[in-house]
């Protein structure tokens, strides 16, 4: 009877989500006629933002519930293929979508350490906790922690630990709401935060998990959409096949060649020897700074007088007295020193995109090697352990549907991320053979748009003064490789509203589902479970909710202050939660003797190490310490995983076994069924 | 609730599998990562061989190594009589 109910129920989703894609594409089809009518750029921006933020509130309020199991859980009955793709945008983050083949381009094979540490942890969920989690059923991650440890305490350290990475994580994604919505809009960074605040809740407030559930699928098919146009197109007029992961390996053996070229180029040597002779004056002048300030200004001021006296051209005049300008005082004096101290980072030969581990001796080499090996680690085993990833797993049909949807979760994430690379390489190639060498007045007309919109994502100057586009002259933020990619394919601005639809859509769903991890910990573990477990259902989701609005606005609050870099913020999640969660999860299934006092010891030995490691080390904390075998505060994991492990073994170990009602439970949790089991099922 | 000889036997099938499939993961990750220099004069569609395993190779594996596990454990649930009714 529930299999058949369930099996209709899965027709009918897949009935409402085709002819939803269809109506999607009808409606690019639509905008792009528009468009060719002469419907202008920012309505189409408009059109985009509203109808797809409409769409997500559409779909929220019609999965409005009153349920508790919907409401936490999506009524656990949620086909492995759907929740595959919800996963998918649950996972995939704004930093994904927009900011990782930016990444890829700058930093080429060491870059890749995102791909695999995001794609491989959900090996280890499959392996180690997805189908044990759901046959435990509860709600939260902390309930597993609360059952197999006993007591308030693992609970609640593990609510504090879902805290700390959830929010630091919704931060980096609601900036990205920001920005995205600020860019296509034209609205101010402030009032986009929380325009975009507005369409996570109306997603998610009313109808929590399960809200949350289908407008994340909704939001998948979009994203994925918006995320596939562009490379096959770049694809396809580069080298004439249309599918861009087949063929960038051959475009990356040019791109390879062309490094060479560059850097054997005498003109590319000319700029690269500017930018060492100026960022060289700026470390003499900061070592002795008053002298330095008289010398320049004087100078400064003498050139400009000459100029004019000679009736110099016009822009000749204009830089000299911009120079002169930086002469002010002598904090801005200082402030452009230390700028130009950052210009010997263009100085250097070009990158190799395709070089394992570039460095300058065998030393530095190791060290690449080591952060990126700790790097994939903490992403993999953070993925394994971030609470609303895992929550996830709870709202499948059974076990066997549980382990399915994982296989479905990264079949629909690996779409994404074995695209990224391709168009990172396919990005390189336009620029370094399309851009680079030909003459400043015939710039593409994608640059000339770009450099105008914002400085930051693509500046182009003539250094060395030889009206030609050197690579050191470029200066490129690594958004725009995902941004500017439909119009260097030459595809119609629909393709960049839907691109920035993709984008909103990527940051929206992970935001949402962050949200509502938090919101669910503070008033499922700690209101209902921990201070008043006789609550009635009505008043469990009045908190609920209220706690979920509360908590959208205290974070949309500190990300209007702009803290600290995304990707760091992004990294630190992860770091933070491998740490907390992993060992003490995984050691609950896989070792009946594990006990509480282990689990307290090592979730907070874990978290202590990891927080430590990187307050002490980041730079934005300012005491800057020396690293432990030159690794990088975001992979701070690395110490705290093992100190996670050794926590719980020896804590374990120095305390007798746990209770017999422990040991059933963790059987329970090994076998799909079990006659005459317990059952942990919550209502 | 006692175990039976056929529980311990089904769950000793899945560490096996478990491990089995880690070892995979852990030679396509760390062993190939640790080992990028000296494997890159390989070629592979144009691409050097780890600049290839970490872009698609792994992650194709990856994909692989949780389709394969879903099926096993599926089948060995039935096969040991520990697959879920249907009141669930």
């Amino acid at each position: 009877m529930a299999t058949q109910a369930q099996s209709t129920f899965n027709t009918q989703l897949k009935k409402y989500y085709s002819f939803y894609t269809g109506g999607f594409i009808l409606f690019l089809i639509a905008l792009a006629i528009l468009e060719w009518m002469g419907l202008p750029n920012r309505w189409i921006g408009y059109l985009f933002l509203f109808a797809t933020i409409g769409l997500y509130a559409g779909i929220g309020i019609m999965s409005r519930t009153a349920d508790v199991a919907e409401y936490y859980v999506a009524g656990r009955r949620v086909p492995a293929f759907f929740n595959g793709m919800a996963t998918g945008a649950d996972w995939m983050s704004a930093a994904s979508f927009i900011g990782m083949a930016g990444t890829l381009y700058h930093t080429g094979y060491d870059g890749l350490a995102f791909i695999m540490g995001w794609t491989g942890g959900y090996c280890l969920v499959a392996l180690f906790l997805a189908p044990y989690l759901r046959k435990f059923g509860q709600f939260t991650i902390p309930d597993f922690l609360g059952a197999r440890y006993g007591g308030n305490i693992p609970r609640l350290i593990g609510v504090v630990a879902a805290i700390i990475c959830s929010f630091t994580y919704v931060i980096a994604q609601i900036y990205g709401v920001g920005i995205i919505t600020s860019r296509f809009t034209g609205l101010e960074f402030g009032i986009g935060v929380f325009v975009g605040l507005a369409g996570i809740l109306v997603c998610s407030f009313l109808g929590g998990m399960r809200a949350v559930t289908w407008t994340q699928v909704a939001q998948y098919i979009i994203l994925i959409i918006a995320y596939m146009i562009p490379p096959v197109w770049l694809a396809a007029k580069q080298t004439g096949v249309p599918v861009p992961q087949l063929v960038y390996g051959y475009q990356l053996q040019k791109v390879t060649q062309r490094e060479k070229e560059l850097d054997a180029d005498p003109k590319e040597q000319e700029v690269r020897a500017i930018f060492k002779q100026k960022a060289d004056a700026a470390v003499a002048a900061l070592k002795n700074p008053d002298a330095a300030y008289a010398a320049g200004k004087a100078q400064a001021e003498k050139r400009v007088a000459d100029l004019r006296a000679a009736n110099a051209p016009a822009d000749k005049l204009k830089a000299a007295e911009e120079d002169l300008a930086t002469y002010k005082d002598e904090n801005t004096a200082k402030a452009q020193w230390t700028k130009d101290k950052g210009l010997a980072a263009r100085a250097g030969p070009n990158r190799p995109h395709a070089e394992m581990f570039p460095g300058k001796d065998e030393k530095a080499r190791s060290t690449a090697r080591n952060n990126f090996l700790a790097l994939i680690l903490c992403l993999m085993v953070g993925t394994a352990a971030l609470p609303h990833i895992l929550m996830r797993y709870y709202t499948t049909p059974s076990v066997k549907d549980a382990r399915q949807s994982v296989f479905w979760s990264l079949f629909f994430i690996f779409l994404l991320y074995f695209t990224a690379p391709a168009l990172a390489v396919l990005v390189k190639y336009e620029i370094y053979y399309n851009l680079v060498g030909i003459s400043f007045d015939q710039l593409p007309n994608w640059v000339q748009a770009w450099r105008l919109v914002d400085p930051t994502l693509l500046s182009l100057t003539d250094i060395n003064g030889d009206g030609l586009v050197q690579r050191a002259e470029i200066l490129i933020g690594g958004d725009i490789v995902v941004l500017a990619t439909p119009e260097i394919a030459g595809l119609p601005y629909v393709i960049s509203g839907l691109v920035a639809a993709g984008g909103l859509a990527a940051a929206l769903s992970t935001a949402d589902g962050l949200l509502l991890t938090i919101a669910n910990a503070l008033s499922h573990d700690v209101y209902y479970k921990m201070i008043d477990p006789n609550a009635p259902t009505k008043r469990r989701l009045t908190i609920a909710k209220s706690l979920l609005l509360v908590v959208a606005v205290v974070a949309a609050y500190v990300t209007s202050l702009k803290p600290g870099d995304i990707l760091f913020l992004v990294g630190a999640a992860f770091s933070i939660a491998a740490s907390a969660f992993f060992p003490a999860l995984v050691l609950g299934v896989f070792w009946k003797r594990a006990n509480k006092a282990g689990a307290i010891l090592g979730m907070l030995g874990g978290l202590g190490v990891c927080l430590y490691y990187m307050v002490t080390r980041y730079p934005f904390f300012g005491i800057n310490m020396p690293l432990w075998y030159g690794i990088t505060p975001i992979s701070a994991g690395i110490f705290g995983i093992p100190a996670g492990f050794v926590g719980v073994i020896v804590g374990t170990l120095l305390t007798p076994a746990p209770s017999s009602a422990v040991q059933e439970l963790v059987d329970h949790v090994r076998y799909p069924n079990l006659t005459g089991d317990i059952d942990t099922r919550a209502a | 609730m006692q175990l039976t000889e056929r529980h311990q036997e089904y769950w000793r099938k899945n560490l096996r599998i478990t491990a089995i499939l880690l070892a995979i993961w852990f030679v396509v990750t760390f062993v190939i990562g640790w080992f990028a220099r000296d494997l890159a004069s390989i070629t592979i569609l144009g691409f050097p061989l780890p600049f290839y395993m970490g872009a698609q190779g792994s992650l194709i594996i990856y994909v692989l190594i949780i389709w394969y596990y879903a099926h096993y454990m599926n089948k060995l649930d039935e096969q040991y009589g520990v697959q879920e009714g249907e009141q669930q």
